[in-house]
This record gives structure tokens, C-alpha cells and sequence, in this order.
């Protein structure tokens, strides 16, 4: 066994360790060793990546001295380290870009319990991207959702309070759901590792046996996980929680919070319940119908929002509906653009929102669209950051969102019933993302008039906040690297999904 | 529905009704103490059908006693474990709940949801 | 060869209004009404008071939650809609039951070699005589360290809620410190007296007895954790200052995780790797036995204790 086979179980382990380790250390030593843990868990990962891709084969990892169906596993193809590693990256650019923040933001004595949940947050999406055991899965699931709490409601104000407790009941729900279809799911295999229980699955598939609990199971679970990663209509704590939370709270929250959940059904889909039978069941009818009500409703509310943070997370919403209708099509490219999706969402999206915050840093910290006249003159960086990200989302070429855009009406076309119904979504969902974005993009290009001032209204240059300049920059070569480079991206995403079956 | 078998599993249909009636209540009770009830409520009710997996007609706690090993003695041991896992994971959420809605109280003096968002607009932050 | 359009001409045109609408400055009443300059805007006192009244009972009509149509209506819609996916949901759940395996057979696809290999060869495997122990700290140990850590987040989360920091909260009204000082109760402290040293030895016993029988780090430290909070109730903040405060947790509570987190590392590099484990699983029965089973129960009993006591103190008073 080669000694790059333990990385994985190695940044579990050290992520895991973290937290506790903050606990008894003060904010700057916790933060040291917050970016450090990343930083060292992300050049694992890159290890991981390029071992597997090189051997090209899988390979589980036993966590104990007991082989398959007796003991936990970890199993690692190249999906789950491409995965780790861009949560990584990401995760490290949304903390270096809002330290600011949290310093301003926090008090000073609860610093280091921000810390903590951030550890933790990476160690239960680590342990969700490699698990190979369901229920391993539902604790680390939970690690997640009261860690993710915790990074809501640090801010201590009404807003972030009362949005942690809708963020919490509708979690929790998600989280019963999915407790109950693991039973049913137990119950029927007897099984909890991943592989058994997709043998068993797959002998019940084909006696007939037990077809309307499997069935209610896979219903259960995926409902369960979609509500947890605010589809449309369960987004309701969504806008408040990332318009209102501290900075890197709502980049990480809507970067990789609800990507956790999301590669953790794909994962279901291929590895537990098998894609055949997914397909077969109704289940992803019902994902299709809501993703595509999710990337319309989503992008009206948008529009009619006054406050830049909030418009940001409701843009979120209709970029999970992509995902779900992603998968509701059924077919691997669909799910493969949806994985695609997955990436360049995260990175445009964690770019918005600190390019947003650099621009109403410039407009004296006021969220309103009105105030942000000719910010992007004010400070420069961000105003380009924040055109970037937003072509990106339109889906303008040469940036990350285009390819994910043209992988999703390629995985229509052809498919006999939902083609006309995915292109057309697509098309108005297009339109209404160039609309409020491009809207807010002109808005922070108009010169200031005569005579119109804005309160506090400062220029901000690079030099004064060069942690943030610093991410930006990272972001704005992340996304051109993955508008431009998209083929090998894919061609990983395609290998390390024929790995999954 | 296949009745006969479904009377023949009253426990677990019990725990699918109690799931229900948890369920309903985190969703519909304005009151957040009652969410937090209706919570247990289905949280427990979870438990009490994992346990009904487990068991066996008969059969003993597994616990070895007398250097009895045999499969034919004891229940299965798998589900009591998930339960316990279970237990630890709904005490901490709960314990969150408990906290958020200590503050909110503090604050708004109120325990309604509803009641909450509305004086959170009027504040207009 | 562009053309200069007269300002009135081009204000009726689609791309003006666009602009203005991009600009956010979109004005209703432009060519519909007839626009003078405006006077100096002044007003006396009592408009100002006037207008501020009106705003506020406007305020109030909009989230007047009694009289506001919309709202009401969305609230019975939402109730019914509520209601329907309940039922709904309850009816699909019945009949998926309706459908699994009978309870309390033995030939149920639960009953597998799973199972069959924890009761057959656990004693032996894990040294532990208490068989679910042994699968939750040994065969299954990675859910239990995702479990514990659960606890302590959660810790760390009312934390963040509820720990005052020295300040003084100004959201509280009841800081009143005769509130957590004890009244000195007879019956209450010569029962706690009595009884509080009973409970510390059953936890404990319950911690180092999970291998040998229903028991272990969980329900131990739960009791233990019962015991502190019945002393802290009896005898106050000051005494238990003494021997417990928030540096003892979090120093404890660090220290047995990574204890906790340190041995679970190696038995799973151990296994992993295919190296043998050089921990000596004793004596089946005897209190020292079972190899990293005992240690990781104290370690957990320690979290748990720790936990439950912080979560009494923080909802009570918010430091310590």
C-alpha cells in the first residue's frame, strides 16, 4: 500500500483534530492553524488527485482492522479528490478574503469558536465526499448542519438569529427524512456500506421484491437532501442567512454547504441505489419540476431585490435548480454537467460575494443598490471581480458558467420529452440572470452625477484591504481557469463518474 | 397496502404515524418551543423504528452471558448502536434549538416565529 | 451619421426608459402629469408629528398580522398545504411499511452475516462482552468519533449563543445574581450530600464497566453530568467554581478528544495498512480488557459529563 493512500484519512483526521485544538487556543493562533490545516489538506487532496488519476482505479481505505460489510471504509476515485481538493481552494480564498470582516464583525472572545466550526465544517465535508457508509454519511451530515449554524448566527443580530433558526427547522426536517429513508434502506439490505447495499439492491431490483419501500427509501433520502440544500421551494432561510451573515460565512455557506449535500445524493444515486433504477423511479420527475420552477422563481426574486447580498443568494437559488435539473434528466451528461456546475458555481458564486463586499466597502458599508453608483470606479478590483463573476453567471464564454451552460443544453438535446422543457428554462433563466446582473453591473459603472452623494463614500484602493484584493485575484484566475481549461476538468469529472458504477 | 402485514408491523406503523405527527409540528407551530417538541417527537419516533429492526422474537439483549455465542441467543446489535448514535446527535440539536430560542426570547420577548420576522421588518435592518 | 434627436422626442423612446430604469431613477408621473418647479419644502411641527403617526399606523396595517388580507390568506393556504403533505406523507410511509419484513422474525435480510459475525466473534475480536460496545467503539468507531465531535460542536455552538464574556448582556433582564446563588435549603443540600457521591461512583462505575456490560462512556457520563448539576444546585456557582470552570471544560474536553482522536488514528492506520496491533486485548471480563475500548469510554464519559454540565450552566447563567 502506498503511503498517498493515507492522505485521505490523514485530512479527515487532521480536520477533525482542528477543532478541538482551537478551542483551547487564542483567535490568532486559531486562525494560523485554520489556514494551515487548509492549506495542508488541499496539497493532500492535489496528492490524492494525481495518484488516482494516475493509477486509474479506485481503491477503499479501511478505517479499523475489519474488512467490508463488518467495518467503516473510506473509498477514494478521482471524483472525491477533485472534489476535496476545489473545497479546499475554495474554502481557503473565502476565509482569506473575509478575515477582514470577521475581525470587524465578531467579538473578539468568540473568534476562535469561528474557528472551530470552520475545522469542523471541512472535516464533515471531507468525510461526506469520501464515506463509503450511509450512515457515517447522516453524523458527519449533521456535524455539517450545526456547524454551518454556527457560522449563520456568530454575527449575533436579530437577522442572523432568526435566519439560523429557519436554517435549522428546515435542516432538521431534511435530516429526518433522510435518518428514515437510511432505515428503510437498512431495513431492506441489511447493509450499511455503500457497495453492499447496491448488491443487494440490485438482487431486489431484479426479484421484484420490496419495490414500493425501496422506492419510498430513495424518495425519502433524496428529498431529505434536497431540502437541505434549499431547493426551491424549502430556500426560504436561504436569503437572510447568506444577506446577513459575516462575509466568509456567506461565501462558504453558499459555496460549499450545500454542495456537500448535493455530492452526497450523487453518491446515493451511482453508489448506493444504482442509476438504473434511479432512473426508473419517479424521483427525478419530482427533482426535474422543481429545479426548473427553482431556476425561474429564483431569478424573479433576484430581480426585485434592493439589497446586493440578498440578490447574490437568491441568484444561489436558481443555481441549485440547474443542479436538480441536472440530475432530473437523468442521463450521465446531465448529471456530469451538473457536477460541472457544482464547480463553477462555487467559485463564481464565493467570488460575488467577496467582490460585493469590496464594493459596499466603497459605498460606505450600505447593501443598498441605489448607493453602489459608480462603486466599481471607487475601488477597482472588486468592481472587476464582481464583472467577472457576474459574466460568469450569465454564462458569457471564455468564463466558467458558459461551459456549464453548454453542457446542460447538450445533455438535452436529445432527450425525447424534457429537451424542449430544459431549453426553454434555460433560455428565460439566462435572460433573467443578465438582467439583474448586468443590471448591477452597469449600476456600479455609472459615473456619480452632480449633486448625488453618497454617505460615507470612500475610495477604496488595493493596498487597504490586501487580503481581500489578494482572494479576489485568486477567484478571478480560478474562474478563468475554469472557463478556459473546462476539457480536462470534464474529462475528470467523466472517469471519476465511470469509477463510481 | 398490504393490511395484513401492516397490522402484523403495528410498532413501526405507530412510528411512522408518531414521525408524521413530529413532522407536522416542526413544520406548522408557530411556537418554537413546540417546534422543538415536535423535533423529539420525530426523532424518537426514528428510534423507536430502528429498535423494532433489531428485534427478535425471544431473544436476549446482546450482551454475552455465560459464553454463550451463538446467533440463535441474542437479538441483533446493529440498530441498538444506530440508536445510540442517534440519541447523542437529537440531545446536541436539540440543545441548539434550546439556545437559539433563549436569545430570541431575550430579545423580542416573544416565541413566535411569525411574530419574530414581523418585528425584525419593522426594525428594518 | 448620427442625428441629435430633441430632448422631448427622445424621452418618449424605449431606450430612455430603459436607462432610467437601469439608473433606478424610473419616475411614473414623467409625461403623464404636468410638472412645475417645485417650492421650498417646509412644514411645521405639527405636520411632521402628524406625518410621523401616519407612518407608524401605516407600519403597523402592513404587519398588522390580525388585519392584513395576505398574510392571512397565505397563512391558511400554507396551513392547508401543510396539512395535505403531512397526511400525504404519513400514507406513503404506512404503506412502505405495510410492505417491509414482519418485526421480530429471524429471518429478516437485517439478520445477516453482519450481525452473525458481531455476536459470534466479538467477544473475541474486540474483547468487549458487551456486544454493542465493541461494534460501536471498534467495528463501527468512526460514526462514534464523528458522535462525540457532534457533542462538542453543539457545545461550542450554545457557546457562542449563550456565554456572557465578563459583560454585562444587555438583552438580559433577569441578571440578577441572587438568582444562581443557592437559598441555602436544608432538605436540599443534606439530600445533595447524601446522594451526589452515590451518583459520581455509579457513573464511573457505569464508564469503566461499558465493556463488560450495559453501559459505557455515553450513560456514564450522562449520570456524572447529572451528579455535577444536582451539586451545582445545591451549593451554588461559587463552590463549584472551585474544580470547574470553563477553562476545565475546554482543557478536559480538548484532551480527551485528541486522546480519543489519537487511538482511533492508529488502530485505523493499523488496519488500513495491514499492520498488527500491538494493544493487548486481555482477559475477556476482566475490568482491564478489551484493549482501546476502556480508555475511549473514559475519554467519551469525560466529553459527555463535561457537555451536559455546560449546557446546564450556559442556559442558567451564561459563564462560570
Amino acid at each position: 500500500m502506498d503511503f498517498v493512500q493515507n492522505f485521505p484519512f490523514f485530512s479527515i483526521l487532521l480536520s477533525l483534530f482542528s477543532g478541538p485544538l482551537s478551542s483551547v487556543l487564542n483567535a490568532k493562533w486559531a486562525k494560523r492553524v485554520n489556514a494551515a490545516v487548509i492549506t495542508v489538506i488541499g496539497c493532500m487532496s492535489a496528492a490524492v488527485l494525481v495518484y488516482v488519476t494516475g493509477t486509474g482505479q479506485e481503491y477503499v481505505y479501511m478505517m479499523g482492522h475489519f474488512p467490508a460489510p463488518w467495518g467503516n471504509e473510506i473509498r477514494v476515485g478521482i471524483l472525491e479528490a477533485l472534489m476535496a481538493l476545489f473545497f479546499c481552494v475554495i474554502m481557503l480564498l473565502s476565509m482569506i478574503g473575509g478575515s477582514r470582516e470577521r475581525e470587524l464583525e465578531l467579538e473578539e472572545s468568540k473568534q476562535n469558536l469561528y474557528y472551530i466550526m470552520v475545522n469542523l465544517l471541512l472535516c464533515s465535508l471531507l468525510a461526506l465526499v469520501y464515506t463509503n457508509d450511509l450512515f457515517t454519511a447522516y453524523v458527519f451530515v449533521e456535524i455539517n448542519t450545526i456547524s454551518a449554524c454556527g457560522l449563520i448566527m456568530i454575527k449575533q443580530n436579530g437577522r442572523t438569529m432568526e435566519a439560523s433558526v429557519r436554517y435549522m427547522i428546515m435542516s432538521l426536517l431534511g435530516s429526518g427524512l433522510l435518518l428514515l429513508g437510511i432505515c428503510f434502506l437498512y431495513d431492506l439490505t441489511g447493509h450499511l456500506l455503500m457497495s453492499n447495499i447496491k448488491e443487494q439492491v440490485q438482487l431486489l431490483a431484479l426479484s421484484g421484491n420490496y419495490h414500493i419501500p425501496l422506492i419510498v427509501s430513495l424518495g425519502l433520502m433524496s428529498v431529505g437532501l434536497a431540502i437541505k440544500s434549499a431547493l426551491y421551494p424549502f430556500h426560504t432561510w436561504l436569503p437572510d442567512a447568506y444577506g446577513y451573515s459575516t462575509l466568509s460565512s456567506a461565501a462558504i455557506l453558499s459555496s460549499l454547504v450545500s454542495k456537500g449535500y448535493i455530492f452526497l445524493l450523487i453518491k446515493i444515486f451511482y453508489r448506493v441505489i444504482g442509476f438504473e433504477i434511479v432512473r426508473e423511479s419517479k424521483v427525478i420527475h419530482v427533482l426535474f419540476v422543481f429545479g426548473i420552477i427553482g431556476m425561474i422563481m429564483g431569478s424573479v426574486s433576484a430581480i426585485r431585490e434592493d439589497n446586493i447580498r440578498r440578490m447574490i443568494a437568491f441568484s444561489s437559488v436558481a443555481q441549485i435548480g440547474y443542479i436538480y435539473m441536472g440530475f432530473g434528466l437523468g442521463t450521465a451528461e446531465g448529471v456530469i454537467a451538473s457536477i460541472y456546475h457544482v464547480i463553477s458555481h462555487s467559485a463564481s458564486k464565493s467570488l460575488l460575494f467577496v467582490a460585493a463586499s469590496g464594493l459596499t466597502d466603497a459605498s460606505g458599508e450600505s447593501l443598498r443598490y441605489r448607493d453602489l453608483t459608480g462603486a466599481g470606479y471607487r475601488n477597482g478590483l472588486a468592481g472587476v471581480a464582481f464583472t467577472v463573476g457576474s459574466l460568469s453567471m450569465v454564462g458569457m464564454p471564455i468564463f466558467s458558467g458558459f461551459i456549464s451552460k453548454l453542457l446542460f443544453a447538450q445533455a438535452a438535446i436529445g432527450h425525447t420529452y424534457k429537451m424542449l422543457l430544459t431549453l426553454i428554462a434555460l433560455a428565460i433563466s439566462t435572460v433573467l440572470n443578465a438582467v439583474y446582473f448586468m443590471r448591477t453591473v452597469i449600476r456600479i459603472y455609472t459615473p456619480v452625477p452632480e449633486g448625488f452623494l453618497i454617505e460615507n463614500a470612500q475610495t477604496v484602493t488595493v493596498r487597504q484591504q490586501p487580503s481581500k484584493s489578494a482572494a479576489l485575484v485568486c477567484f478571478i484566475l480560478l474562474n478563468l481557469f475554469l472557463g478556459l481549461n473546462s476539457e480536462p476538468i470534464i474529462g475528470l469529472i467523466q472517469r471519476g463518474l465511470e469509477m463510481f458504477d | 397496502m398490504n393490511l395484513e402485514n401492516l397490522l402484523n408491523n403495528y410498532g413501526e406503523a405507530v412510528a411512522m404515524i408518531l414521525f408524521g405527527i413530529g413532522f407536522t409540528n416542526l413544520l406548522l407551530q408557530k411556537n418554537l418551543i413546540k417546534k422543538i417538541i415536535g423535533l423529539n417527537i420525530m426523532d424518537t419516533a426514528t428510534y423507536l423504528f430502528l429498535a423494532l429492526k433489531g428485534y427478535i422474537d425471544g431473544r436476549k439483549a446482546p450482551v454475552v452471558t455465560d459464553g454463550v455465542q451463538s446467533v440463535e441467543a441474542y437479538i441483533n446489535p446493529i440498530p441498538s448502536g444506530l440508536v445510540l448514535t442517534g440519541i447523542v446527535v437529537s440531545v446536541s440539536v436539540t440543545a441548539l434549538m434550546l439556545a437559539l430560542t433563549i436569545r430570541l426570547y431575550r430579545r423580542y420577548h416573544t416565541l413566535d416565529l411569525d411574530e419574530i420576522s414581523t418585528l425584525l421588518k419593522k426594525e428594518g435592518k | 451619421m448620427s442625428r441629435k434627436v430633441p430632448q422631448e422626442e427622445y424621452e418618449k423612446t424605449v431606450s430612455y426608459r430603459l436607462k432610467r430604469w437601469l439608473e433606478g431613477t424610473k419616475d411614473p408621473f414623467l409625461n403623464t402629469v404636468e410638472m412645475r418647479p417645485q417650492k421650498e419644502f417646509e412644514e411645521d411641527e405639527q405636520t411632521v408629528r402628524a406625518r410621523e403617526k401616519d407612518r407608524k399606523r401605516n407600519a403597523e396595517k402592513v404587519y398588522d398580522l390580525e388585519r392584513n388580507a395576505e398574510i392571512r390568506i397565505f397563512r391558511k393556504v400554507y396551513r392547508v398545504f401543510s396539512v395535505l403533505f403531512c397526511v400525504f406523507l404519513v400514507m406513503m410511509l404506512l404503506t412502505a411499511v405495510s410492505w417491509l419484513p414482519a418485526v421480530g422474525e429471524a429471518d429478516r435480510p437485517v439478520n445477516n452475516e453482519v450481525s452473525k459475525r458481531y455476536i459470534e466473534n466479538g467477544l473475541q475480536e474486540t474483547g468487549a462482552v458487551n456486544i454493542v460496545t465493541g461494534m460501536i467503539l471498534d467495528y463501527r468507531a468512526f460514526d462514534t468519533l464523528g458522535e462525540s465531535h457532534v457533542l462538542f460542536v453543539a457545545t461550542c455552538t450554545v457557546l457562542i449563543l449563550l456565554r456572557l464574556d465578563g459583560k454585562k448582556d444587555p438583552e438580559r433582564f433577569d441578571a440578577n445574581d441572587r438568582l444562581h446563588e443557592p437559598k441555602n435549603d436544608v432538605i436540599l443540600q443534606t439530600v445533595a450530600k447524601i446522594l451526589v457521591p452515590p451518583i459520581f461512583i455509579f457513573g464511573i462505575y457505569i464508564i469503566l464497566a461499558g465493556h463488560l456490560g450495559p453501559g459505557g462512556g455515553f450513560s456514564g457520563g450522562a449520570v456524572i453530568g447529572a451528579g455535577l448539576i444536582l451539586y451545582l444546585n445545591a451549593f451554588g456557582f461559587a463552590k463549584t467554581e472551585r474544580f470547574f470552570t470553563a477553562k476545565t471544560y475546554r482543557r478536559t474536553s480538548f484532551c480527551a478528544l485528541a486522546c480519543y482522536s489519537l487511538c482511533k488514528s492508529y488502530s485505523f492506520f493499523t488496519g488500513a495498512n495491514h499492520i498488527e496491533s500491538v494493544i493487548p486485548l486481555g482477559k475477556p471480563g476482566a475490568i482491564l480488557s478489551s484493549g482501546l475500548i476502556l480508555i475511549l469510554n473514559i475519554c467519551v464519559g469525560i466529553v459527555v459529563a463535561g457537555t451536559m454540565y455546560t449546557f446546564y450552566v450556559m442556559f442558567r447563567k451564561g459563564e462560570y
